[in-house]
């Protein structure tokens, strides 16, 4: 198996590798925006998995992995709605988007 | 492994990069938008052809432009003062060091059984021979959709209408105290 990268485990590795680029990205980041931007990375990276994990499973006819990853590409634009008008409100609020400076939950 | 998925997977690493570690905002929504593009082009690569597509529509179309006219109405694009970096920002970088290390630990130790469950009666070298593309078209997925999995896509269209109906209630300036 050394030396020999089949295709779905170069796929499993990417996601894996996007996962981390935005989980680092999520928890390093002060701006807000970018944390929202670091989960959507995540969310992405899950999706290829199941894509990934659909085309070289064993049933592909079934549809299985592909109908959730579209499911998911839904939920995911639902949250990005939601976050980013929290994301406004927030700043309307505290006049920044600087997480390191929104310390209080009483506003 | 073809040269198209290690060009792929590079452009995709590269704008999710990117998009974390600029300092401008603006810029970090414009990696975004590369590295979505690239997420889209390794579905394209998968034979899913829908998926790929529904993700150039919703994330490229809808996310990105959102994220830009969030960046926008709170000024976004100004660098803060001290960093564009949170204050623990080591140990953020140490937590995704450390699930990377177990997720690619978890692949790569599993990989032999990956291959058994993919290709059973094949070698690894003929893949592409063993695993033909699944000829998947856009009437099976509508019938799967219209179908097997008619609850879920009810569920998904009221959550829509909720998120919409929320994310405008939240984002909507309220005057209460000039009533």
């Amino acid at each position: 198996m050394i030396g020999q990268i089949t295709p779905l485990i170069g796929y499993l590795l990417v996601a894996a590798l996007v996962f981390s680029i935005g989980l680092a990205g999520a928890l390093t980041r002060r701006n807000a925006i970018l944390v929202l931007i670091g989960i959507e990375l995540m969310l992405n990276a899950a999706n290829l998995n199941l894509i990934a994990l659909w085309r070289y499973g064993p049933h592909p006819e079934l549809l299985t992995g592909m109908i959730f990853a579209i499911f998911s590409i839904a939920v995911a634009a639902a949250e990005a709605a939601v976050g980013l008008g929290l994301v406004i409100q927030v700043h309307r609020h505290a006049r920044t988007t600087d997480l390191d400076a929104i310390n209080r939950m009483k506003g | 492994m073809s040269l198209i998925f290690y060009l792929l997977a590079v452009l995709t690493v590269a704008g999710g990069l990117a998009a974390v570690l600029l300092k401008n905002t603006v810029h970090c929504a414009l990696a975004l938008t590369v590295a979505f593009a690239g997420l889209a082009l390794l579905f394209l690569n998968l034979d899913a052809q829908f998926a790929g597509f529904a993700q150039i529509l919703v994330y490229i179309g809808a996310v990105a432009i959102l994220v830009v006219f969030a960046i926008l109405l709170t000024k976004g694009s100004e660098t803060p003062q001290g960093g564009v970096f949170s204050r623990s920002w080591l140990v953020g970088i140490a937590a995704a060091a450390a699930v990377f290390a177990v997720l690619g630990w978890a692949v790569v130790a599993s990989a032999p059984r990956l291959l058994g469950a993919a290709a059973p009666a094949a070698s690894a070298n003929s893949t592409t021979a063993a695993n033909p593309a699944p000829a998947v078209t856009v009437e099976q997925i509508g019938r799967a959709l219209a179908g097997r999995y008619v609850l879920p896509l009810e569920i998904v269209a009221v959550l829509l209408t909720v998120a919409l109906i929320g994310a405008v209630i939240v984002a909507m300036h309220e005057k209460e105290e000039a009533k």
